[in-house]
Formats: structure tokens, sequence, C-alpha cells
């Protein structure tokens, strides 16, 4: 196993060279569907499924380890994290997550995993290159959101039903503060500059902007569509762009993306998308954005620059998680 | 010798600042009585703790949040027997206990509710279904998690109707529970336009719910009790005292779904529930208790989850405090429900979807879509302000 392992790491690292001398227009996104159990492939040139991967049971969060040569994807209820190879788009191998592994995060260098798991209110570092468990770091109750400081030096992890964003020292392992936020915090995410602290809460129906020198909630977005109901309104995954300037935010059963403006923390603009938008990513030209809607089982594609939706994709059931490689 | 001395003077530092964060202590108590009722389906047999397994669940994630805030929650239970005065047993609790979790009848409830008043305890009522707790009798120191009978049967009405079953066939026990969820049904078909074509009473007549050669005699009581009915989509039955609606899936002389107190139930909560996250919840249950999690542990769980939200919003043990924070305008909690669960102001009763559920499986959750109401959707479950008799003192 152990060889075989090696060997798909050096043909990975030979194709990821092949890779990047081609002409780089399209992207492939990879899309975890929660109930069917498999990965879809989205071609970005032509805005199709060109494969879909049979993984382990309930497919959840999922990225791109940062070489680009695996697809990691976590499995909650096979309590594993399967690592898919971008060549040959098949398993390759699994990593040591601990139980109903949901969301993670990795270092910079690609080096350590960190794995939110949902059962047993802990955090589970990993070796990725040793594919080992390091250790685990005690947080709230249902931990769930992930997500790493661009300095490297604070993991946020946010917990559910204890409704905090916990800062955790990467050096120590030690949380140094936690910050109440509203109800069911879904997903974290920092502005490039690293000077803001963004955590959706679904429940609660708001975004928290903190400080996270402070560790102070400074300001929260909410959000108002007229003749929808308050309680339809959850928000869960947040897309930033690289020059920070705007927010796109997954308003989940309310069935539209809130584009909002970073700088005065307004929302400018309501994009309707699918049903039930869970989670995005961008192509690494920041020229489109893929949202997953999880009841209408489809990818919808927005035009970034245009703030439009151009595209849907038919993917597989309960659309979850996206990551497009880089 | 220096590390020696370093690591002393650490151990003495580690000792001090533990002593200045000593946490704040936050003391439940849990007040049920003894003894369990009998059911017609063996496996649905409450287990003794049923109930107070949600408590102990709660307490245990308030403390893992609490230890982010220095909080530390404790609970104490109290059982009392049949002939033990409640309202001793309360005021007993409330000595060392801000909070009080209730499963109790609806008149020993109030009796406790009452004697309790001066104190500033706050009282959860976690069992008791009774209308008049939230409407004539309603109490400005009890706020009600548990469903009321109007919003169980409500939501399944709101199905009914749905699914175009408008035509109901309605079977009432004999005992005042079953009379009162009768009403409660009768009030729904009004309301949503379904119709009772007819209403039947099962007598209760007595006789043990365990027999050797039980199904030979019910195969044949069953279908000869619905026999000659007018046109009906769906029987409903009101029994909550658990004499005969069991008995009648699969039975009845038409072949006809079976809704009610049988077939499809209205619960708050039920162990096949696993959307919104729910299937966390039910694991750590599982793992803590051994057993599957019922409607009355949820409704339990709810109120410590309701403390624990508070005392954390509000970063403070205080009783008064908390009280005024749950029934203020900005109090909500999350119960794996798939929306947020708030209080209406005007007799403290949680608003809450309600599953449908078969035994097996969550068949459907209402409010159902297309009820709609202006304030919010839960409130098209169960009597709604402008219809409201209670008047918080």
């Amino acid at each position: 196993m152990r060889t075989w392992t090696l060997r798909a790491w050096r043909v990975g690292l030979l194709s990821g060279l092949a890779l990047a001398a081609a002409p780089a227009h399209a992207f492939i996104a990879y899309v975890s569907n929660e109930k069917s159990n498999t990965v879809s492939v989205i071609d970005t040139d032509s805005w199709t499924v060109t494969k879909t991967i049979k993984v382990g049971q309930r497919p959840r969060g999922i990225d791109f380890t940062r070489d680009g040569k695996f697809v990691m994807v976590a499995v909650g209820d096979d309590d594993t994290i399967q690592m898919i190879d971008a060549k040959t788009q098949t398993v390759v191998d699994s990593l040591p997550s601990g139980p109903d592994p949901e969301l993670f995060a990795q270092d910079a260098a690609g080096k350590v995993l960190y794995v939110a798991n949902e059962n047993d209110n802990t955090v589970t570092v990993i070796d990725l290159e040793k594919r080992a468990r390091l250790g685990d770091i005690q947080v709230g109750v249902e931990p769930e959101g992930m997500t790493i400081s661009p300095d490297g030096k604070t993991l946020i992890n946010t917990s559910e039903t204890t409704n905090m964003a916990h800062f955790i020292d990467t050096s120590s392992r030690q949380i140094v503060a936690s910050v109440l936020v509203d109800a069911r915090p879904r997903f974290a995410e920092f502005k490039h500059d690293a000077s803001e602290l963004w955590v959706s809460s679904e429940i609660g129906g708001t975004v928290s902007i903190i400080d996270p020198a402070k560790h102070e909630v400074t300001g929260k977005i909410n959000f108002e569509i007229p003749g929808l109901r308050k309680e339809a309104i959850q928000p869960v995954g947040i897309g930033m762009t690289r020059d920070d300037k705007t927010a796109f935010i997954a308003l989940g059963p309310a069935n539209r993306v809130a584009v909002v403006d970073v700088a005065t923390r307004k929302v400018t603009k309501y994009l309707l998308v699918g049903q039930r938008v869970w989670h995005m990513a961008f192509t690494p030209d920041e020229k489109f954005l893929l949202t997953t809607n999880g009841v209408s089982n489809d990818v919808s594609v927005i035009d970034v620059a245009a703030q439009k939706v151009i595209k849907t994709i038919q993917v597989g059931e309960l659309p979850w998680g996206i990551t497009i490689a880089p | 010798m220096i590390r020696w001395l370093v690591g002393l003077i650490g151990l003495g530092f580690a000792a001090t600042s533990a002593l200045a964060a000593d946490p704040v202590m936050i003391g439940v108590g849990y007040l049920g009585v003894a003894g369990t009722r009998s059911t017609l389906s063996l496996v649905e047999q409450p287990a003794e703790n049923d109930g107070v397994a949600g408590a102990r669940l709660a307490i245990e994630d308030n403390n893992t949040t609490g230890k982010f805030l220095h909080q530390r929650f404790a609970l104490e239970e109290r059982r009392i027997k049949e002939g033990e005065d409640a309202v001793q047993a309360a005021t007993d609790l409330a000595a060392r206990n801000g909070f009080i979790i209730a499963d109790l009848p609806a008149d020993a409830l109030l009796k406790v509710a009452d004697a309790l008043r001066e104190r500033g305890t706050l009282l959860f009522n976690a069992g008791a279904i009774d209308e008049r707790l939230r409407e004539a009798d309603c109490r400005a120191n009890v706020v009600h998690t548990a469903p009321t009978r109007a919003m169980l049967a409500d939501a399944l009405g709101q199905y009914l109707v749905w699914k175009q079953w408008k035509r109901w066939l309605l079977v009432v026990g004999s005992h005042d529970e079953d009379k009162l969820f009768a009403d409660a049904l009768r009030r729904t078909a009004t309301r949503f336009g379904a119709k009772i074509v007819q209403e039947r009473s099962f007598e209760d007549k007595g006789g043990a719910r365990r027999t050797d050669s039980g199904v030979t005699l019910i195969q044949r009581q069953m279908p000869v009790f619905t026999q000659q009915a007018p046109a009906y989509d769906v029987l409903v039955a009101a029994d909550e005292s658990e004499v005969f609606g069991a008995y009648l899936p699969y039975r009845t002389w038409d072949p006809r779904p079976v809704a009610g107190s049988a077939g499809l139930v209205p619960r708050s909560w039920d162990a096949a529930q696993d959307q919104w996250g729910a299937i966390q919840m039910q694991n750590r249950f599982v793992k803590l208790n051994a057993r599957r999690m019922t409607a009355l542990d949820m409704q339990v769980w709810t109120a410590v989850r309701m403390i624990g939200e508070a005392t954390s919003r509000t970063n403070s043990g205080d009783v008064k405090k908390v009280t005024d924070f749950i029934k203020g305008p900005d109090f909500s909690v999350a119960a794996f429900k798939g929306t947020k669960l708030t209080l209406r102001d005007w007799n403290l009763q949680l608003r809450q979807p309600i599953l449908l559920v078969d035994g097996r499986m969550v068949v459907s959750v209402s409010p159902q879509e297309g009820f709609l109401h202006q304030v919010s959707e839960l409130d098209t479950l169960g009597y709604d302000r402008p219809e409201s008799k209670c008047k918080l003192k």
C-alpha cells in the first residue's frame, strides 16, 4: 500500500508539471454530492460534468491539496477523509481523520490538515505527508467551520451548538480566545489582508465580522429579501475576492447569494441561484464563482464581474461542497 | 535547582489563576413524577429516565460551552412518588436552583408555579401539552417547551389537507385527555377546511395491554368497530391514553390510513429525525444514555439549552438577568429543526416546527408550504396572539 501510494505521489508530480505547461483556460471543479455518495467533476470550459467518482458515505467538505495533485473529501459516515488522485480521478487513499469529519483546513505549506469532527467536539490534526494523526484539540459542541489566518498562526474553528468561533494557536494547539457569534456558526473566512474574520450563522441569519487581533465582533451583516420570510435566510458559505472588495454569501433556503461590498459591509445585490445554496468556489482567475445548490441538485455559475448567474449544471443528489483545481 | 524553582512558581501561578477564574455555578433542577405510563406498543414503552436523560445531555452540552466562559452547570434530579407533594419538592429544589424543568400534570404544575412566584425561580414546562396552561391558566414564571395539543393537531391537519385527505373519521377515546385532543382536532378541521364525516367513541372498558392471544381478538374487533362509516379519506384517532389507537392501522374495515395517536403521529421530536444536523445530537444522546431520544427528552433538552444559551449571551448566571433575556425580544435557540425557535411573548410558548412520524421515519415537518402568517409561519400552529386568552402575571 505504502509503495503504491508513493508511486501515486510521483505520478501526480509529473502530471502536475504537464498540466502547468498547458494553457490554463479550462479549470476542473469537484463537487461533493452528500446524498449520492459521489463527487461530480465539472469542466469549466464546456460547463459539463465529465466524470462522476464514487466515494465513501456522506461526502461533504472537499478541497485540493496545495500541490493540486489530490482532492481530499470528508466522508463523514465512513469516519475518514478520502484522497482522490486528480489525474486518474479515482480514490487512492484515506486519512485518519477521527469520527464524522465534515470540514477541514490546511496550512499554507500543505503539510498539516485540521479536521472538524462533529461527533466528539474535537479538531483532529493530521500530518498530510505521513498521513498520520498528530493530535486532537478539544473545542465546543459540534465543530464545523475551519479556516487558517493568512499568516498561518491562527486556526479558526466554529462550533455549531456552542455558537463560538475558537481562535487556536497553530504552534501550541491551544485555544487562545473564543468569540460568541449568532446561532449555528457554519463557515469562517478571513479577508486576504487578515484584518477581518467573517463568520456565518445559519440559524442566527447573520454574518459576524470579527477583529482577529482584539477577538471582538465589530459588526454584523443582516439580510432582508422582500417577500421572503426571515427564517428562510440561512447564511452558510462565504467567498471573498482576492482584492478584498467583494464578498459573496450563500443564503441556504433563501436560494440566493448575497453580494456584499466589503468596505461598507452593505449588501448590494441578491443573485437568484438554485435551491438551498450551501458552499462556493472561485475559478483561479476569479472570473467565475460556482455554488452548490443542495435541493435542486445543481451548481450555479456566477459571472463575478457582471454579478450575474450565467449557467446551471446538474450534478448528483444534494451537492454540498466544491473545490477547483489551482 | 533553578528549573525546580521555576516549576514551583509556575505551579503557584496556575493555582491562583484557577482560583481567580472560579466558574459561575448555574443550578438546574428537574422535577418529574416517578413511574412510567403503559403503552400498547412494547417498543414505545418509555424508559425510566424518559425526559431527564435529555437534561443530562444538555447539561453536558452547556458545560462544553461553559468552559470557555467560566460557567458550570449542575443538574439536581427529583422524582415525586404518588401522594408526594410537588410544591414541597419544588420549594426544596428552588433553594439551590434558579431554574427548574418540570414534567408534571397541569394542576401540579400550576401549584408549583404559584408557590415559586415570589422566589423568582423560572419554571420550564417540558411535559404538559394542555392548552389551558398557555391560555386562561398561563403564568409569567412558566416557559413552555412542550408543544400544545392544538399545535400538534394543526401540524397534522396541515399535512392531511395538503395531501388532500380532507374527509376525516374521528375516533375518540373515553378519557379526558383523549377528549381534549379531539377538541383540538375539531378546531384544526374547521381552521384548515377539513370535514369530520363522523365521530365514534371507543370506550375504555379496562383490561390488560398485554395478553398472550391479543392479536386474534383485536383483528376481529377493529374491522367491526370501523365498518359502515360514511366515505372518508383518513381515520384520525384521539387516544392519548393508549387504549386502542395503535390497534387501528391495517385493521380498518375500509382500506384507509390512520393518523393522530397512531399511524402518522405529530411529535416535537423523534429518534428518526436526522435533518439539519440532528444526527450529531442523536449520536450524542445514544452515546450518553444507551437508548434513543424521545420527544420528552428533546423538550427537556431544549429547556436546559435555553438556559445555557441565555447564560452565554448575557455572560451571567444571575437568574433575573437570564430570565429577562429569555423572555426578551432577542432570544432564540437552535434545536435541530431547521429554523430558530423563539418564544411567543404573549404566553411564553416556544414556537417550533412539529414532526410527523410513523415510528420509523420522519414523513413530513409542519408548518406545511402555503400556510402563511404575517409574523411567523410557526404561528400557524396552535392558538395565535389575537385569539389568546392569556394575561401573563
